[in-house]
């Protein structure tokens, strides 16, 4: 049963910090491809049941080309701040998406994340060294969510670390729905013109990092240019240390609040990747990013969906689809699946995921056999949860030990 | 059972090495699948059918021949 009339408006916000939004099963009971209000106005379509988001998402006549019309628009501005640029590989499509991910999976796969692991756990050492050396309570997003993966993913691409102030407050602002339109291009820009000089010093001079490695490649095989260079560095470093940011925070604080679950762990350190495939299904922090263009007439659940029109696969919904995971709002870190969609699915699933699954893990493992004491030091109701950012996760998370 | 990779689909994510990883690499430079036993024994087919399962690209297959 489907209604042109949408009674639900995207983004759905999250009511309870560990659950996703009431209206998602809802809805995916009673009309699992629904037409959902956005923001301005519009309308799109959104999927609910994880079959359909898969299918969706590994369909090629759906497009991820934000700066199309009809692409589902879930902030203000969202399609004029993609706009003016080259398109990075979020929003590629064939022909160009292929090669152009080729050009650079190959610095992500399984065998070189895991040559990262020494350096990666220096650096997560380093961290709690600082923590547990520092006063108490502490902020765990300031002393080690952030800097973690934001080192490591400056360290990989060639940024200068010593520069994260100036990115970080910028990727945020880009990602905060509710900042103003114009604030969030300017934060575009400065972030856009940081790193095309830093791209034009590795032309000149090419570094051996990731960007550096590019600079060579592009030469070798003549495809791409300097602006898809900087559009993929602004898409890596603002991909790279969000996401696994929250992560860190989210599943540090639902480890805290789940003894159990941690116990669990503290027994068998061989449990760790399933509970980090668990958390990441669990909270599923980048919801709505799965979001298409119909180019063609295409059935999905059942439903039409015209060319033209946009098309939201929540993963959050998709994740907690309790027709592939039973019991899918309990955390339950000897699930075993990795069949969630928490790092989106087809072409465009995320390029760092191996590495991002590498730094849980690694941090996880640090903080709890390091500091066996952790606990929160407020009340859960009272942190402040990212509820009007495009990437879940914490603003903070004061803890002591 | 053999195992059937189209490297045209395949993006690279790595999910099957992380299923299966006495079975699937990836290639060096681009990242893409190489299947290190095409016809594995039918104790290891748990995991390959894993990654037939979660490869996004749906680049796998298993075939009866």
């Amino acid at each position: 049963m489907t209604s042109d009339q949408p009674t639900v408006t995207l983004p759905v916000p999250r009511t309870c910090p560990f659950s996703p939004p009431a209206e998602y099963e809802r809805m995916r009971e009673n009309s699992p491809v629904s037409r959902v209000g956005l923001p301005g106005g519009r309308t799109a379509w959104a999927l609910t049941r994880h079959e359909d988001v898969r299918a969706m998402l590994a369909d090629p006549r759906f497009s991820a080309d934000r700066t199309r019309p009809g692409f589902p628009v879930l902030a203000e501005g969202q399609q004029q701040l993609a706009a003016r640029f080259k398109l990075s590989l979020i929003s590629m499509d064939p022909p160009e998406h292929g090669p152009a991910r080729r050009a650079v999976v190959g610095e992500f796969t399984v065998k070189r994340m895991a040559a990262l692991r020494p350096r990666i756990q220096q650096i997560v050492d380093e961290h709690v060294d600082a923590l547990l050396a520092g006063p108490r309570p502490a902020d765990l997003v300031r002393s080690l969510s952030l800097p973690v993966p934001s080192l490591v993913i400056c360290e990989l691409l060639g940024v200068p670390y010593a520069d994260h102030d100036f990115f970080q407050s910028r990727s945020a602002r880009l990602l905060r729905r509710t900042e103003p339109v114009a604030s969030r291009e300017q934060a575009r820009d400065e972030l856009r013109t940081y790193l095309d000089a830093l791209v034009t010093q590795k032309e000149k001079d090419p570094s051996d990092d990731l960007l550096g490695r590019q600079v060579l490649k592009q030469r070798e095989t003549g495809r791409g240019d300097h602006e898809d260079l900087v559009s993929l560095a602004v898409l890596l470093l603002i991909a790279g240390h969000e996401t696994t940011a929250n992560m860190i925070s989210l599943g540090t604080l639902a480890l805290l609040e789940h003894p159990g679950e941690r116990s669990r762990l503290g027994e068998d350190p061989d449990a760790m990747p399933e509970a980090v495939e668990e958390l990441l299904r669990y909270f599923s922090i980048v919801d709505a990013v799965t979001s298409r263009v119909a180019t063609e007439d295409v059935e999905i659940g059942g439903v039409l969906i015209r060319a033209g029109e946009g098309v939201v696969g929540l993963g959050n919904s998709a994740n907690h689809d309790p027709g592939v995971f039973s019991r899918p709002g309990e955390l339950d870190i000897g699930r075993g699946d990795r069949h969630h969609v928490a790092f989106g699915f087809g072409a465009h699933q995320c390029l760092g995921q191996n590495l991002a699954r590498m730094e849980l893990e690694m941090v996880f493992e640090t903080l709890f056999r390091r500091v066996p004491g952790l606990r929160l030091a407020a009340p859960v109701d009272e942190l402040p949860f990212k509820d009007d950012s495009n990437i879940y996760g914490l603003y903070e998370l004061p803890v002591t030990w | 059972m053999r195992i059937v990779a189209d490297t045209t689909r395949c993006v690279g994510a790595g999910q099957c090495v992380l299923s299966e990883p006495s079975v699937f690499d990836q290639d060096e430079e681009d990242g893409t699948v190489l299947v290190l036993v095409e016809r594995p024994a039918e104790g290891g087919l748990d995991g390959v059918r894993e990654a037939v399962g979660t490869c996004p690209s749906q680049a796998l297959s298993l075939t009866e021949d």
